[in-house]
């Protein structure tokens, strides 16, 4: 247990500064390097919790895939490979306050509601529990992400396309 | 381990999201503001099934990856055209609806 805590301490000390560093980086191209340091926590932290497939999907479409279309638009926009002043709009401090606020209300909510709740994964998950549920009790679900993914593929192609 | 410190984590993680998508000017770094806040509301969906010790977190969270594998697709898209019609993929650019 204690190992496990002292895990979660670091990968979560990782996450917090690399989605701080998404936030207030200069540079566009860093800004996707520290979302990779924030998406391959969220995979250990999964990981940690013993639902592996989750974690490896997250490491497949999330680093490989969607980081790439990130670089690939950072790229075709000819966003400022330097670090530039002018990537914050002026705001900054209303923004804080919106953001410091939702954090109050939602940790004083957790820490109420689930102070006492202990995680404590036996044995992982296995993948053959997890593929059951979405052929199963999920299939309708699971059918209808496939047609969303369909109808996002041809909205890109034609968003995308030159005419 | 506690249930709390994963939620407070994701709660961290979503509200700098939150702060992203408000201050950021360039288009593609609000994308990626966005992508914060799924990957946050992911964990709470992973820490919540290993918490009733089943699958359904799981399940959960692979709809939400799928759809924001979609949603990064069709956004960049977006960002695509604004840049090709406006030269520029800085948000306060995009004013035509401004009377």
């Amino acid at each position: 247990m204690i190992a496990q805590n002292v895990a979660f301490g670091i990968i979560a000390a990782a996450m917090v500064l690399g989605a701080l560093g998404v936030v207030r980086t200069k540079n566009v191209v860093h800004a996707a390097l520290y979302l990779v340091v924030v998406l391959a926590g969220g995979a250990a932290q999964f990981i940690l919790l013993g639902q592996e497939f989750v974690a490896w999907v997250q490491v497949l479409v999330y680093i490989g895939a969607v980081i790439v279309l990130f670089l690939f638009g950072i790229m075709l926009t000819r966003a400022p490979m330097h670090p530039t002043e002018s990537l914050d709009n002026s705001l900054r401090w209303p923004g804080l306050v919106v953001s410091l606020f939702l954090a109050g209300v939602l940790s004083t909510l957790l820490v109420d509601a689930y102070h006492a709740d202990k995680v404590e994964p036996s044995e992982p998950i296995r993948t053959a529990t997890v593929t059951k549920s979405v052929f199963t009790v999920y299939i309708i679900p699971f059918e209808v992400v496939g047609v969303l993914l369909l109808g996002a593929l041809i909205g890109a192609v034609v968003l995308a396309r030159k005419d | 381990m506690l249930l709390n410190q994963f939620l407070l984590l994701s709660a961290f993680l979503f509200c700098t999201g939150i702060y992203g998508v408000l201050v950021r000017k360039h288009a593609v770094l609000v994308l990626m503001s966005i992508e914060l806040m799924l990957a946050a509301v992911n964990i709470n969906l992973v820490a919540f099934g290993a918490f009733r010790n089943n699958a359904i977190g799981q399940v959960f969270a692979l709809f939400v990856l799928t759809i924001a594998a979609a949603e990064v697709g069709v956004g960049l898209a977006i960002v695509l055209l604004i840049y090709r019609n406006l030269n520029s993929a800085n948000l306060d650019d995009v004013e035509t609806l401004k009377g």
